[in-house]
This record gives structure tokens, sequence and C-alpha cells, in this order.
């Protein structure tokens, strides 16, 4: 149905090309907000949609670009989305907004979509820009959900907001891990699932 | 013809039409969807208030049953008490706002009709750390609250503390702060603090009261 090369478009970033785990963008984000699985996952999605819509806009553009000044074109054009999507949320999805607060903002600083929009909106037609830009949200998104999935089972025992683990084990001693909750967990764990992913990935090409 | 467009007018007379297009975007977005937003703020206004008062608006229009309960706004300065019925019995509720750790956070103290006990509470705040400092909005450390004195034994003001498990409060009562948010935690235990304070006018009209005084030696 999809071409070869669309294909490596859409499903690249997932994996072989993931922006979080093999180019190492977008981490300080990766950081904020995966103490809990219903942020990320609103973020994941946030940033799929805003990656897409820039990167569209951008290709649509870029033959009309002044090459002097594209990097502030592109960021004029991520931060009106971004500004966008969050007064539609404030208006249509308020407690989702309020959830996100101040992340909500700092898509615009998301090296992800600089780094999409510069290597590959600028050179590509809208059609593989828009699959380039789910492709890689996904790929940011998939990250955000483990790392959150871990950080939150561990360290507050729940997941989406319900108890997971049974007052069975507090009542034996199980206790939360409260590192997990720190900021530098999230950057060793997103440590572990590189070493992960770089082993499984090196095999195969062997 | 073909465009040059690295020339310096081509890219002056770009970046301004771009940055027009956006302004004019922007602000007719902004605009259009100000009174929705406006409605919403109003809206999460009466939920968190609702909410300090313990009302479970799940099943009904919040909007509605805020205006049934609420009936009367009192005003100290630019302070703001607002007065509802629950119940038959009068309860205040006074609009707390302060620091956390990472920016603003704010709540309503719902008091019984003595001005002195707590019958429920609500936090908000705008970007504490999820799992740590958020945790003022969740029930478990709002219940703490409920049924606390935010006098002492002499009838003076001296709020509520929020102290780490094993402190001790001199001279007020004190509930758990949250562990790993220890500067949200005081954060929340100095805004109840100034904040009351500024309700000074509000809280001391019927201090004096010879009811009150029993009210709380009882409690000791």
């Amino acid at each position: 149905m999809l071409s070869q090369k669309t294909k490596d478009t859409l499903l690249g970033p997932l994996n072989a090309n993931n922006p979080v785990v093999v180019q190492i963008l977008g981490i300080c984000s990766a950081l904020a907000v995966t103490v809990q699985l219903k942020p990320a996952l609103v973020m994941g999605i946030a940033v799929t949609i805003i990656v897409a819509m820039s990167n569209v806009i951008v290709s649509l553009l870029r033959n009309t670009i002044p090459m002097r000044v594209r990097i502030i074109v592109q960021l004029v054009v991520v931060a009106a989305l971004v500004t966008l999507v969050s007064e539609v949320l404030k208006a249509f999805a308020y407690d989702v907004a309020m959830q996100l607060s101040v992340y909500l903002g700092l898509i615009i600083t998301n090296c992800i979509l600089m780094g999409r929009l510069e290597a590959f909106a600028m050179t590509n037609n809208a059609w593989d820009s828009l699959l380039d830009g789910l492709g890689n949200g996904l790929g940011y998104a998939i990250i955000l959900v483990i790392v959150a999935f871990v950080r939150e089972l561990l360290g507050s025992g729940q997941l989406l907001g319900f108890q997971v683990i049974p007052q069975w084990c507090y009542d034996h001693g199980y206790e939360n891990c409260g590192m997990m909750l720190m900021p530098a967990m999230a950057l060793i764990l997103v440590g572990c699932v590189i070493w992960a992913h770089r082993s499984i990935n090196d095999k195969e090409a062997k | 013809m073909k465009l040059n467009t690295n020339s310096n007018l081509y890219t002056f007379i770009y970046s301004a039409v771009m940055v027009i297009i956006v302004a004019v975007l922007l602000a007719v977005v902004s605009q259009a969807l100000a009174p929705k937003q406006q409605a919403n703020i109003l809206l999460d206004k009466q939920k968190q208030i609702l909410g300090a008062l313990k009302v479970d608006y799940s099943a009904g229009n919040p909007a509605e049953i805020y205006m049934v309960l609420v009936n009367d706004t009192l005003t100290y300065g630019d302070k703001e008490v607002y007065v509802a019925n629950l119940n038959g019995e009068t309860k205040y509720i006074l609009p707390l706002s302060g620091k956390g750790l990472w920016g603003g956070i704010g709540g309503y103290l719902a008091l019984d009709a003595d001005k002195n006990t707590v019958y429920g509470v609500n936090f908000n705040h705008e970007s504490e750390t999820p799992g740590l400092g958020a945790k003022i909005v969740e029930l478990p450390f709002r219940k703490q609250f409920e049924g606390k004195h935010i006098r002492n034994a002499a009838g003076e003001v001296v709020s509520v503390a929020v102290l780490k498990s094993g402190k001790h409060a001199d001279g007020q009562e004190q509930v758990d702060a949250i562990s790993g948010a220890t500067i949200t935690s005081s954060g929340v235990s100095t805004m109840l603090e100034v904040n009351l304070a500024e309700y000074e006018e509000f809280l001391k009209v019927e201090s004096n009261e010879g009811k009150e005084e029993d009210h709380v030696e009882s409690e000791n």
C-alpha cells in the first residue's frame, strides 16, 4: 500500500532513527513530563500534532522562505501553532491545558521540531513532511510513555492515577521508590532505553 | 521571472508580511476564544469552591449548584469572602494565593460559621512537579486540614502549619507535609499564614463572642 520510501519516512523514527534515543533530541521535556503516564501521553500527542502541522506549513512555504532568515521563519510558524493549540485547549479542554501548564508553551523549544523543520521539511514535499512529522512525534511519544510507565509504576505504585500495586505489598514491607520521581531517574531510564535499543539494533546489524 | 529570495528587500518584506499575518491570526483567535476561556476560568473557580465545600458536583451542573449554594460575597478592602449556605449551615470561603516551587499556588479555604474550624480546603497550582508538589491538589493531603482550627487557645489567628511528620508546631495545629516536596509544602504553609493575616478584618468580627472561646477550650 505504501511505498518503501513512505514507510521509511513514517516508521523509521519509531525505531531505527528515533528522535529521542538515536538523535538524543527533546530530552529536557522527556525528563519533565514523565513522572506520570497521563501528562506524558498528552504531551506526546500534542508534540505529534504540532510537528506534523509545522512540517506541512514549512514544506509548503519552503520555496519562498529567504535562506538568511529561515530559522526565524520556522520559529514563528512553530510559535504561532503552539499558541493556537494552547488557546484552543484553554477554550475547549481547560482541564488538559491546566495539566500541561508550562510544558505546552515549552513545545516551542523542543529540539525535535526545529530539527525536523530544518532537516526534512525545508527539502521535501508536504505529504512526505506530514508523514515525517507524525513519525517523529510518535517516536518521541513512545519513549515518553515507556519512561513514564516505569516511573509512575515504581515511583507511585500507580498507572494513569490508578493504584496497581496492591496494599498487600505495602503491608509486607514494599515501598515506593522515591528516587523514581526525581528528574535524575528519568535521565538514567532514558539511558537504559538507549542501551537496550542499541544492543538490540546492533545485533540485527551484525 | 524567478524571484531573488536572497535579496535584502525580499527578506525584509517577507518577514514583515509574515509577522503581520501571524499577529492578526493570533489576535483574531484570541478575541474569538476569549469569552469561552473566561467562562472556563469562572467555571473552574466555581468547581474549586465546590471542592472546598466538599460538594459532589459530578452528577449535576456545577454552575447551577454553585448559584444555589453560594449566595453572598463580602468584600474587605481588596479581599473577597464567599458566603455559602450548606444544609442550613453558614460556611465562609476564603480565596488563597501564594508561591510554590515553580510557580504560583492558590486555593480556597472553607471555614465553619465560628470562623475557626476548617470545613474543607481545595488547592490548585500552576506548575508544581507532578507526583510531588502537585499532590497538594489530591484528597489525602487536603483531607488532613478538615476539622483543624486556625486559632490558638487564646483565640488569635495562627493558621495551620504544614510540617514534616515528626516535627511539632508550637502553639498551632499542624498537618503532614508531602514527602519529597518540602518547598511546595512550606509554600502552602506560608500561603495560609500570610492570607489569613490579610483576612484579619473579616476574622476578628465575631472572635470576641463567648461561644467562640468555649469552643476553642473544649477542643483542647
